[in-house]
């Protein structure tokens, strides 16, 4: 019997939400953390048992948690990282140098295949990675020292590296974002990197086009065709078919092309899903209607998902990395809102139910297929 | 013996309900019992003072005797009354926000 669990990460606490395969029912265990902000909590797809958790404070500062009971219960492992040698300078919001300082992790991504690695994503931007199941976190230093590191400079909401996705045919190659500097891509397991935003176009720059300096909101791809990603950056819907060589815009009849989530269809790599966002000044759905875009097309083609949603007075945000599918064979759709809701849908995104309607604001959505 | 009275989320972090008593070798300091704290309960570690810097976080504050010790340098001597173990070292999460 297929089961679904989705571990939500909220502004206070984490929450882990199962169902059989039917997903019509819930149960709602929570919350883990009560108090702490949980920007992620993501399982291993070597082991479904195994979920790590990044737990933070502005009081405590940062903790990471590990479950190797599918979330029943929970443990603190290593949380100290620091970075590897000389910690450096990135470039602060009046254009001046500012030291790199550690102040937490915003996305863990566990290795597809071994349980006890895991690559963390951290503010000020930088790659962590342990070997030992979270006891202890190395720097990948590559990344942050990168030529161009000094002109990366923090969007909005700090320097922080949100999006970690890990190439399940090409060994070794990996992709990242960061707010606002860009993505980058590493051919060499995270050692060396190389900025690819060819294509991108970003109006608040000096350089429009340049190589760095672009606020990309979250990447995506589907595993089986990973040199196709699929992007939301902070204006326009971006498509890459040549592993981030080069982009272009797939924004088509979108409201806006504003937005945080981008995601793939389980199993259709021309399906993607994005939220649309009125403005980067108004981080609310256009009209007060909240609506999920859905694309069969790769992009441009957009339709308007509603079913079950609210298209009225609705002003909640959906964050970058509160959106996920899972694998069932009528994919199911989820994201959680600012709001405290988190929408499911089981078919694909045709019709939405709540699963909850008053949890903290969530920041993090992440879906485990049980077969 | 030093008795020390944790904020909830570190309470609930270590787990362990009210106070905890530590064993601390003269001169008790904060950065004694803090030594000795995180010894105990090394989940604690980060999350009290930094790392690396080992400076107490900013929202993070100690109080003893009625008395904030905070800006004191960490090996200052505390309190006799600490020491005896009559009054506990307080690790307080700054009081924030509306």
């Amino acid at each position: 019997m297929s089961s679904v669990r989705v571990l939500v990460g909220t502004k206070k606490g984490a929450f882990v939400l199962t169902s059989d395969g039917k997903r019509q029912k819930w149960e709602v265990c929570g919350p883990h953390f009560p108090g702490w902000e949980m920007y992620h909590v993501k399982g291993s797809p070597a082991d479904l048992e195994r979920i790590y958790a990044s737990q933070s404070s502005g009081w405590f500062g940062q903790l990471i948690q590990r479950s190797n009971d599918g979330g029943k219960s929970w443990e603190p492992v290593g949380n100290e990282f620091v970075y590897d040698g000389v910690a450096g300078t990135h470039m602060w919001y009046d254009g001046t140098q500012h030291p790199y300082e550690f102040k937490r992790v915003w996305h863990l991504e566990p290795s597809l295949t071994d349980p006890d690695t895991v690559y963390a994503g951290v503010e000020d931007a930088a790659m962590f990675r342990t070997v030992d199941g979270g006891k202890t976190w190395h720097e990948l230093p590559g990344l942050r020292c990168h030529p161009t590191g000094p002109t990366w400079q923090p969007g909005a909401g700090g320097l922080g590296l949100h999006t970690i996705l890990l190439d399940p045919v090409n060994p070794g190659r990996i992709f990242i974002a960061i707010s606002a500097a860009g993505t980058f891509r590493s051919d060499d397991g995270g050692e060396t990197w190389q900025p690819i935003n060819r294509g991108l176009h970003s109006n608040f720059m000096p350089n429009p086009e340049a190589e760095v300096g672009h606020c990309v909101h979250r990447i995506a791809h589907h595993p089986s065709r990973p040199d196709v990603l699929f992007m939301q950056k902070h204006w326009d819907v971006m498509r890459s078919d040549d592993a981030g060589a080069s982009w272009y815009e797939v924004s088509g009849n979108l409201p806006t092309d504003f937005g945080f989530p981008i995601d793939v269809h389980a199993h259709e790599p021309e399906t993607i899903y994005v939220v649309p966002i009125t403005s980067d000044s108004h981080h609310f759905p256009p009209e007060g209607r909240l609506r999920v875009y859905r694309s069969r097309t790769g992009g441009n083609e957009w339709e308007a998902l509603t079913c079950g949603l609210p298209q009225r007075d609705c002003y909640v945000n959906v964050l970058r990395e509160a959106m996920d599918v899972d694998s069932l064979d009528s994919c199911g759709v989820y994201f959680g809102t600012t709001g405290g809701q988190v929408y499911a849908s089981a078919d694909g995104g045709d019709s939405w139910q709540a699963i909850v309607h008053d949890l903290p604001a969530v920041l993090s959505v992440e879906v485990q297929t049980i077969q | 013996m030093i008795r020390v009275v944790l904020p909830t989320h570190l309470r609930r972090l270590a787990s362990v309900d009210g106070e905890v008593e530590l064993d601390v070798a003269a001169p008790v300091t904060p950065r004694a019992v803090i030594d000795a704290l995180e010894a105990r309960y090394p989940m604690l570690r980060g999350t009290v003072r930094d790392h690396v810097t080992r400076q107490r976080r900013a929202f993070v504050r100690f109080f003893a005797c009625q008395q904030d010790l905070s800006l004191d340098s960490p090996d200052s001597p505390l309190p006799e009354a600490v020491v005896a173990g009559r009054e506990p070292f307080m690790i307080i999460g700054a009081i924030a926000g509306g």
